[in-house]
């Protein structure tokens, strides 16, 4: 059976692109996974085959890249990933009552993703934001000193994007 | 007091190319280029006694020293920015500010070293750190100071920002080289270390952010100028220390390396915050054992820190009031490595998750005795690991037994954490 084509044209050639300047064709593996998970919001199953065909690696080279990464996905998350960092000087500051406020708000263990799709809440290591401790990421954004009011507005902010 | 390389900052906003320019930046470059050899950048850098700021405080020009010039094929240098060790942002703080000393920097070492292609190894999150970047090479290429016949004087080098996905272990050199190739990041095995046989396997540096961001200072103003600026005639320029925890003023300030820890946290960092005091600190990120108040007067610098019983590492100072449990501060940084191991050796993969056990035993009041002794084992057993992670992870452990041996005792003897009001 002939597999569906399920990336655009057009980010398959900025991939392959990207691909022709590298040194080796492997050097850019962890660019496409990341170019792909943003296309398809994780990196499913088929992206994994078809990163791996466009880097002449096999799925399983593909996927044990996959799995090392603390921010590539191979399983589904919500439209907006929110990281809390657990590490020590935001342990120090507060981040285990940050981390348990959100699950309380999203009503989500971490780990979890809530059932309308929208939000993803893991808890993840230091962000390199450790004097602006507790920290947390939504998205792309870091947010610093993050108290119980501000973390329910940062959801908020984010639940109609 | 005289800053180095936060002199060019800005409030609120990266420092321009035009505005670095005209406070004097790629006039070293300028200078190396027109009236300098190679091997006369590396030894201006050997005279500076710089030392590499990435954790292991490594003499940065004897480690270009190191690179066979006669080899054939390419030579790499790699800057790493993966800056994933808990309590550590400064590199991130430098390349907001600015990103054009660390360019610099990197083409001054590629002409000592003979690199035609260079990476930046930047971590997962710092997407304005890596934006400032490219915009800074951009930059930087367009007016002839990177990229082909650089300034006219037939040197050519290239820089390409890596970013990476998330893991900490990519910041161990070997392992970096491996993330780089596009492989699994697990350490390589040394011999043959990365000078000799390094990214696909050609000679190879790794340079950490602030160490290769300094290299312009010291070859516009001179090794003895740098050598200077630092607060002991043993210590060798400024460093960025960056604060977190219990002080008032948690940032990151470029102070003289030798400052005493007291007079950084009493100084810049604005003391203890409203009811806090000191109890202790990691001194340099999380993989240094603990410092408490009997360190205030250690000199900051590489020697006297390891002389005093723990590492300068990355210069990030975590501080700790009254109120923290040290068990728990150390379950919280064990938990980290165990997390972050690479599975690659036996001894990390399974020691560290046993360290946590211990540790949450201790610290919900099942511990007993025998576990302090077990603990102290593991210190040294996991110094056989295949690479520093799983030592460094042993770092506050020794601190704990060796500084905090009798809160240990107090778990155990009344049976729960001391700091837990229930
Ligand atoms: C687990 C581990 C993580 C490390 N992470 C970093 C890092 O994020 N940045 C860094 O510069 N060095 C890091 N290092 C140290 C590097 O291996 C290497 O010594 C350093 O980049 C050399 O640069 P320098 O000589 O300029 O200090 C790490 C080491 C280990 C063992
Ligand atoms: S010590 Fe830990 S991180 Fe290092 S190679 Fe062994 S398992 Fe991997
Ligand atoms: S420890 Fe949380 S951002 Fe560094």
């Amino acid at each position: 059976m002939e597999q569906k084509k399920m990336i655009p044209d057009l980010l398959k050639n900025e991939l392959q692109s990207r691909i022709a300047s590298a040194i080796t064709n492997r050097e850019a593996a962890v660019d496409v996974m990341k170019a792909l998970q943003a296309h398809y919001g994780w990196l499913t199953d088929e992206a994994v085959v078809e990163a791996a065909a466009l880097l002449g690696l096999s799925p399983l080279q593909v996927e044990e890249l996959a799995t090392f990464y603390e921010m590539i996905y191979r399983r589904p998350v919500g439209r907006h990933v929110i990281h809390v960092c657990d590490s020590i000087s935001c342990w120090a500051m507060g981040g285990e009552t940050l981390l348990s406020h959100l699950s309380g708000l999203l009503d989500i263990k971490p780990g979890e993703t809530t059932p309308d799709g929208l939000f993803t809440l893991l808890p993840c290591c230091c962000l390199g934001n450790c004097g602006e401790a507790p920290t947390m990421m939504i998205g792309d954004t870091i947010c610093g000193r993050v108290s119980v009011d501000t973390a329910a507005a940062l959801i908020e902010q984010h639940r109609n994007r | 007091m005289e800053q180095i390389l936060f002199r060019h900052n800005r409030p609120g906003r990266s420092v321009t190319f035009a505005e670095y320019q005209a406070e004097g930046g790629f006039t070293a470059l300028k200078k190396a280029l027109s009236g300098m050899s190679p091997d006369g950048v590396q030894q201006a850098v050997i005279d500076s006694g710089m030392r590499g700021r990435g954790g292991a405080g490594f003499p940065t020009g004897k480690k270009w020293s190191f690179v066979p010039r006669t080899l054939p094929g390419p030579r790499w240098l790699i800057c790493n920015c993966d800056e994933m060790e808990p309590g550590t942002y400064k590199d991130r703080v430098l390349l907001e500010a600015n990103p054009y000393s660390l360019v610099e920097g990197m083409v001054l070492a590629c002409y000592a070293i003979g690199v035609r292609h260079s990476f930046i190894f930047i971590r997962r999150g710092y997407e304005q750190a890596a934006a400032n970047l490219r915009r800074a090479i951009a930059e930087a290429t367009a007016a002839g100071l990177l990229g082909d016949n650089i300034l006219g004087s037939g040197f050519s080098c290239d820089i390409d920002v890596h970013v990476s996905a998330g893991r900490y272990i990519c910041g161990e050199e070997t392992a970096l080289m491996n993330a780089l190739e596009g492989k699994r990041a697990n350490p390589r095995a040394k011999p043959p270390f990365p000078a000799i046989k390094g990214l696909w396997g050609g000679p190879t540096v790794v340079n950490n952010v602030e160490s290769l961001a300094n290299i312009p200072y010291i070859i516009a103003n001179g090794p003895a100028w740098f050598k200077a600026t630092a607060a002991t005639p043993e210590a060798a320029g400024m460093k960025l220390f960056c604060v977190s925890g219990h002080v008032v003023n948690p940032a990151c300030f470029e102070l003289p390396l030798g400052m005493p820890l007291g007079e950084i946290i009493d100084g810049p960092c604005g003391g203890m915050r409203p009811g806090s005091s000191f109890k202790a600190c990691l001194p340099g990120g999380a993989s240094t054992p603990y410092f408490t108040a009997d360190h205030w007067g250690v000199p900051m610098d590489f020697d006297p820190v390891a002389k005093a019983g723990s590492r300068l590492g990355t210069g990030g100072i975590v501080v700790f009031d009254q109120q923290t449990c040290m068990v728990a501060a150390t379950l919280n940084l064990v938990r980290f490595y165990a997390r972050e191991s690479c599975g690659w050796c036996t001894p990390c993969r399974e020691g560290l998750p046993f360290v946590v056990h211990l540790l949450e035993l201790i610290e919900s009041g099942s511990g007993s005795e025998e576990h302090i002794g077990i603990l102290r084992e593991h210190v040294q057993q996991l110094n056989y690991a295949f690479c520093a992670l799983a030592p460094g992870a042993m770092g506050p452990v020794d601190g704990l037994l060796r500084h905090f041996e009798d809160e240990i005792r107090e778990h155990i003897v009344t049976g729960k954490c001391p700091f837990i009001s229930i």
